[in-house]
């Protein structure tokens, strides 16, 4: 015997609907692979290239608490947002974050890196002169491999100060994939 | 005070499994005992509000401990609140088409005729093999009150086997 899709499909709408999951998730297809993409009532929590569910969800309880659930409708602002950014359709994401249980260093890293414009890069040296601490690209380099929400949090336009791509956690492949699509290779 | 608390919240997360897999883990059990107590038509609504009633609940588990027993007293409350809504017209068995069913199926048809609580207290002792304190939380009663509805339901099945 099996729980019927339908109504699975019930259920997981329902949770959402009455406001009880506190982090619900759903995998996004795009370009670059499947996504797996978390969202909570406050934002956008995580994107990943790794789209197995089974390995995220401690790391979204640690986040949110046990009340995790596959929801797709939980998800549905930055499924339209990813879509219309990969058809070349958005330049900005317009969503809201939800950046708990990050240290106050990585959020102020991440949020001037939500200013690198779409289509231009940075580098790290420069990221980390923007939040006051000049001598610390390595530490800044370290917060863009652990970049929680990558894409929406545009990691892929940073790179080394001699314009060597250097890395990107989805494989350097992606990396160049994200900026051609914005124009910038 | 602070660290306390947080502390508290590191470790509930830890212990206690993601919804998802707690639900992916249980869920077909949960509608087999459902459609067993309600038949297949009942046991959809009932399955939604079983696990809707687990989530509302989650936040506040202390520890993850017996969680299998916890979801199946919760799926038995909601079964008997439906009994109880429309005790005329609940059908109770629906033969399954599986190998070998399991020591609850075989206990839930020979406890068809008992009333709501004796039967629950029955299968969720005999054929989950939850504990009096369980039982209890499922139906709402004390411990007391939940050996007593099974040995009840023990007594009324024996004396229906030698009728």
């Amino acid at each position: 015997m099996t729980v019927s899709s339908d109504l699975d499909r019930r259920f997981r709408n329902a949770a959402f609907a009455l406001d009880l999951v506190d982090m619900g998730f759903d995998v996004v297809e795009t370009p670059i692979g499947a996504l797996f993409v978390a969202a909570s009532a406050r934002g956008l929590a995580a994107i990943s290239f790794e789209s197995d569910p089974d390995d995220q969800l401690e790391r979204l309880a640690r986040i949110a608490g046990p009340a995790v659930l596959r929801s797709p409708k939980s998800i549905d602002d930055a499924r339209r947002e990813l879509d219309e950014y990969f058809a070349g359709r958005r330049r900005v994401f317009d969503l809201a974050l939800d950046l708990r249980a990050l240290p106050p260093f990585t959020v102020s890293v991440l949020h001037e890196l939500a200013r690198v414009p779409y289509g231009e890069t940075t580098t790290y040296g420069a990221l980390a002169a923007a939040v006051g601490r000049p001598r610390a690209a390595r530490a800044v380099g370290t917060v863009m491999n652990r970049n929680r929400i990558p894409i929406v949090l545009p990691c892929h336009r940073v790179v080394g100060a001699s314009g060597d791509l250097v890395g990107y956690a989805g494989g350097l492949d992606r990396k160049v994939t994200l900026l051609e699509l914005e124009g910038a290779l | 005070m602070r660290t306390a608390v947080r502390w508290m919240t590191m470790m509930h997360a830890v212990t206690i499994p993601p919804f998802e897999s707690f639900y992916e883990q249980h869920r077909v059990e949960v509608l087999r005992l459902l459609r067993h107590r309600l038949g297949t038509d009942k046991a959809d609504d009932a399955f939604q509000e079983t696990f809707l009633r687990a989530l509302r609940a989650y936040r506040r588990l202390e520890h993850g401990e017996h969680l299998r027993a916890w979801v199946l007293t919760i799926a038995q409350n909601v079964a008997l609140d439906a009994l109880r809504r429309s005790k005329p017209t609940a059908e109770l068995v629906e033969s399954g088409a599986e190998d070998a069913p399991p020591a609850y199926e075989e206990l839930a048809q020979l406890t068809d005729g008992l009333p709501p609580t004796d039967d629950a207290a029955v299968v969720l002792r005999y054929g989950y093999d939850l504990s009096y304190d369980q039982i209890a939380s499922a139906l709402g009663s004390s411990p007391d009150a939940a050996r007593q509805a099974a040995s009840t339901g023990v007594r009324r099945l024996r004396r229906s086997a030698s009728s």
